[in-house]
Parts: structure tokens; sequence; C-alpha cells
């Protein structure tokens, strides 16, 4: 089942969540809306779950209107961060609820019913707990529990509320791995909302960057990583540096190192942001005959395969760099080390508000 | 009390609690309460048997625990509904009528009883629109459940309240996505969540309404056979210096109410066994 989103605005109060967002989601594919806390993003799952009611706008399923229908009525799965699963109820009967409230003449007979938990179980590998109750279960259980009870109503749309947000990291990993592979095999419509650009990254088809109850970016992973719409995708998908440049002569300007203008900028921007990635950073004893700045070694941190190396630059700004083990080692680095910076890429970007023609507020 | 000596606690003296609180009950209660069978053994077995099962006695008794139980039941059932609106729904107003709650509790039960009295009674503000329909609430058994739900009231909600306060709306949102309708999630989902404060809320208001006096004494007229509860017949007896005969009919309220209360509670124990596993 597709998902459309027709120019939604929520307010809490004065609050506005979410503001005429507009949002396409074809059918079968999996979806991340991805954000910091407070961008709208739970919001606009739940309207489209139907558990809240937009101020204005409209939630079309398969080109139909659903803005008006019930929660009951869009037969949607649903599944909260904490797991809400029905704690006087066992796993089996958590999972059969949904079968089991249903009108008498579409109501699966108990033996079905039993069937189709047990296929459940089997799917998130969990055959084994279905008497337990669910404050017997460990979190990353729960959740998969949360999952089945969602599936066992057949629905069109999965729509998943920060899913591994309360588990800690090596489950996530695990988790995030299974619904994806899980996703793959069951190919509905899903949906799932996360502050974790690397679970988005990881596991969507497309990504949907929100902030401030807006959607900055939609693209595949790898086009919200690598071409970013605006400093706060770049910054919010990975680790970045900030440098303030100036701009001459249609060039940017970091310490000594030249970069061509963007090309959408005003010509008559005077000063310009650039983003660069800890990675993007390589570092040398001696000039490289290419653009590079100066810098001074505060501190590393040599474990893991790419070694942090904290920077001062000559003008006295904190750089964070990453350079490869082996690079480390060739170079032999160590602290109070001057050494000269080159980038291997970096972002451009000029703020609007710096243009020279804008109108001072 | 399923605590288990050997286990190891972060806080210790099971010994020295333990041994205070079967001080504290005896002096409080034990004590106290076993007079009432020493008085009342002053008695011959014949004649304790004549005085607990004369005509006026037993009328007394089942008026007493049939209205409470009434009573108990009707404020189950408002008194939930009380509590759901306080937890659920902000509204101007709100503090002042979860005070009035309590107002029951913290007025002298004559009082009320007085007060309930005035507003039912066949010239009262209620009891005048009551009369045509043939409905007479003071001075009534009618009129005795009134001032037993009356007094029943807050523990009711007391006790369903917090249950409520901290129900988890994720679990009702989780139920209607699952397709369950209204009552469905109710009766599925949260009534088996409160149910253990509800049967909480209605011993303690079952208790309450089986010792109430003071309210009722006004409000039922105390006739013979008809509105006598069996707390006001013990007073009776006391006025007329029949104290054993007084004691033999306390004992047997005692007995009666200690039977009920256990049973209530095995039950509750029971409902949490069910739910051991949490």
């Amino acid at each position: 089942m597709s998902i459309e989103v027709r120019h939604v605005t929520k307010k809490f109060g004065t609050f506005t969540a979410v503001q005429d967002v507009s949002l396409q989601i074809p059918t079968g594919e999996l979806v991340a809306l991805l954000g910091p806390s407070g961008s709208g993003k739970t919001t606009l799952l739940r309207i489209i779950a139907g558990l809240e009611v937009p101020d204005s706008g409209s939630i079309l399923f398969d080109g139909e209107d659903a803005t008006s229908r019930s929660v009951r009525e869009r037969k949607v799965g649903f599944v909260f961060q904490h797991y809400a699963l029905f704690r006087n109820m066992t796993v089996f009967e958590n999972i059969a609820f949904g079968l089991r409230v249903r009108p008498r003449k579409r109501r699966p007979t108990s033996h079905e019913i039993r069937d189709r938990v047990d296929r459940l179980l089997q799917l998130v590998q969990l055959e084994w707990l279905a008497d337990r109750y669910p404050s017997q279960l460990s979190g990353g259980q729960r959740q998969r529990i949360a999952l089945a009870r969602a599936l066992a109503v057949e629905p069109k749309v999965l729509l998943l509320d920060e899913p591994f947000g309360a588990l800690d990291a090596r489950v996530r990993q695990e988790l995030r791995r299974w619904l994806r592979r899980l996703h793959d095999n069951l190919h509905i419509t899903g949906v799932f909302v996360t502050h974790d650009q690397e679970e988005a990254l990881e596991v969507a088809d497309q990504v949907v960057v929100t902030n401030h109850g807006q959607i900055i970016q939609v693209g595949t992973p790898e086009e919200v990583y690598h071409r970013p719409a605006s400093p706060f995708v770049y910054n919010f998908l990975g680790k970045v540096n900030l440098f303030h440049a100036r701009v001459e002569g249609g060039k940017v300007y970091v310490g000594g190192i030249q970069m061509p203008l963007p090309e959408d900028a005003h010509p008559d921007a005077t000063t310009a942001k650039v983003y660069v990635r800890p990675h993007h950073f390589d570092l040398h004893h001696q000039p490289e005959g290419k653009g590079h700045f100066r810098a001074r070694v505060l501190h590393i941190n040599p474990a893991g395969p790419q070694v942090k190396v904290e920077l001062e630059t000559e003008w006295g700004e904190a750089v964070h760099a990453e350079i490869p083990d082996e690079r480390y080692r060739q170079l032999k680095l160590e602290k109070g080390d001057e050494v000269y910076v080159t980038l291997k890429d970096e972002k451009v970007f000029i703020d609007a508000s710096e243009k020279p023609d804008s109108n001072p507020t | 009390m399923a605590i288990s000596l050997k286990r190891r606690n972060i806080l210790p003296g099971f010994g020295l609690t333990m041994g205070f609180t079967l001080l504290y009950m005896s002096l409080i209660v034990l004590i106290p309460l076993s007079t009432i069978f020493l008085k009342s053994s002053e008695m011959t077995w014949a004649q304790f048997c004549h005085v607990v099962t004369a005509p006026r006695v037993l009328a007394s008794y089942k008026l007493s625990f049939g209205a409470s139980l009434v009573a108990a039941l009707i404020n189950i059932l408002f008194g939930s509904l009380v509590a759901w609106v306080l937890v659920r729904y902000s509204f101007p107003c709100k503090q002042i009528i979860d005070g009035l709650v309590d107002l029951p509790f913290a007025l002298p039960t004559a009082v009320g009883g007085i007060a309930l009295t005035t507003v039912y009674a066949s010239t009262g503000w209620i009891g005048r629109l009551l009369e045509p329909w043939g409905i007479k609430a003071a001075f009534s058994p009618l009129g005795i459940v009134i001032a037993l739900t009356f007094i029943g009231l807050p523990f009711v909600v007391r006790t369903v309240q917090p249950v409520l306060q901290d129900f988890d709306r994720e679990i009702e949102e989780a139920s209607a996505t699952l397709g369950a309708n209204r009552l469905q999630t109710f009766i599925r989902v949260i009534l088996p969540g409160v149910l253990p404060s509800i049967l909480t809320g209605f011993t303690l208001a079952f208790a309450r309404a089986v010792g109430e006096y003071g309210s009722v004494v006004f409000i039922s007229g105390n006739m013979p056979l008809r509105t006598e509860i069996a707390p006001f017949l013990i007073m009776t007896k006391l006025d007329q210096f029949d104290y054993t005969g007084a004691t033999a009919i306390a004992a047997v309220m005692l007995v009666v109410s200690f039977v009920l209360l256990l049973a209530i509670n095995m039950l509750q124990w029971w409902s949490g066994r069910q739910k051991a596993a949490d």
C-alpha cells in the first residue's frame, strides 16, 4: 500500500510539531524518518497511523483519503518505542490479541489463531517464549514480540516508532539487520522513525530528513549522505568540522586551501561555511605542494581502526581528524607535532543569511 | 506475608520489624477485640444462640451486610468512574472535585448523616423529587445504602486513581491499532490492570460500611426488623446495660467480617499469583 502525506500541519498549543509536510511513500518501500528529537518525526508517524489528528492536510492510502478513518479502520501495524505489550497476557496472547478482537464472522478459529501465532513466533525466532509474560523477556525479545503482534493482523503498512531506541548498541545492530531481512521477505510498506543516522542509512530504502517540523531532504541513503541538501543534513548525518571560510575572487579559502565556490552561490558572497568530515583530512610532516594549513597535534586516541587526532589550527580553531591506523603508523605521529593538513573532500555551503543582498533583520 | 526468612535483603531487620508488627497488632487490634469474645463467653452457648438468632438481630445482620455490599458495589462502579475522569481529563475546578472526594473521610459521620437525611427526606431537595415516583429514600433501606455509599466513596477513588495514573497510554493505542474497539480495549486491556486496585477499594469500602454507625442512624430511622443496622442494635443493648448481649452480636459481626475480608484477600492473592510471573 502506498502512503501519501499532503500538506499536513499539526500544532500542540503554540508548538508546531509538523508544518505543511508533504511526502510520498511508494508501495513496498522501507522509509526512515530521520531527525533530531522535537523535529516532528514521531508526530508525523502517529498522524499516518491515525493516533493523532492533523490540524490540516490529508493522508492518502493507495490514493484514497484516509484522514477521517479511525486507528482501527486504517489497519496499520504500529510498533511502539517502549513495546507497549499487554502485561497481563502471555506472549502468545499478546500476538493473538489482534485476531481475537475481530468481529465474530471474521475471527479465525482458535486452531487457525494457534497456527498463525506459531508462525509469527517462528518468524521472530522466539518460539520457546510463547507462555512467558512480557516482564520475563529482555528488551530485544519484547520488541520482536511487539513486531510479531503488529504483523499478526496482516497490516498493509508497518509503522515503527524508534523501534530500537531503548535497546543497547549490540542488540540494536542485530535487530536492524533482522528488520531489513524481514522487510525484504514480507514486502510491506514500512516507515520507521529514528534519530540514529547510522540506523537510517543502513536499513532504509529512502531517508526522509526532518527538522523543526519540516522535511529537509528526501533521498536514498547514498543521496542524502553524499549530496546533502543543506548544512543541517550534512551535519546530522555524521561528524563534521565547520570552518568559517572567506570568499575572494570566486574562490573559497580555508587557510592556504583553495576551493571553488558552489555553483548556486551568490557571486557577491563574502563568507562561506566549509564542512569537513573527520576522515576527509590527511596529515603530512612536509608540505605536499597543494593547498594546506598548518596545525599542532593536541591529542591522539589510537584505539580503533581509525585513529582520532585532535588538532589546533594555526588560527587557533579545534579540528577533529580521523586517519587510518596504517597512516598513523607511517607518520609516527606524536603529541605536539606540527603537521600540514590537506583535504580529501569537503562541502561548501553559502549561508542564505550571509548573502550581502539579503535584508538585514 | 510471603517473606522467606533466608532471603538476604538490602535492608535487614526482619526480626525487629516483625516483632514490632506483632506487638503493635496485639496492642491495637488483637487484645481489644479478644475481650469481645471473653465477655460473650460469660453466656452459655444456648444463651448466645438465643441472642444472636433473635429475628430482630438476624434482620439487622442481613441489612448491615447486604446494604454494605450493595454500597460497595455501587462505589466500585462510580468510584472507578470518578477516578477515571480525574485521571484522564483536565477540566476547570478539577482540584476542587478531587478534594471533594476526600470529604466523607474528614466529615464527622453524624454531620454527613444529618445532611443526607435533610436532602433525602420526603421534604428535602432530592427526596421531594423521588416521592412522586413512590421512592422513599430516607428512613428506608435505600437511605442506608445512600449513607454507606457516601462514606465508602473515597476508598475506591483513592485506590484506583494512582493505578490509572500509571497506566501507559501507549498500551491503549496498541490495542486500537490491533483493531480492538473501545469496549474490547477496556475489558481486555485496562480492566485486568486496575482490577486488583478495584478489589482493594471494594474491600475497604465494604469493611468501612459494615462498621458504620454515625451517618446511618439518622437516615435509617432505626425501625426494628426494617431499618435497624447491627451496630445500632449493639448500641441499644449497651444503653440497656446488656453488655453480654451487645458483645454476642459484636462477636458474630466480627467473625463474619473477618471471614469475608479474608476471602477477598485470598481472592486478591490468587489473582496476584496469576501474574506472579510479573
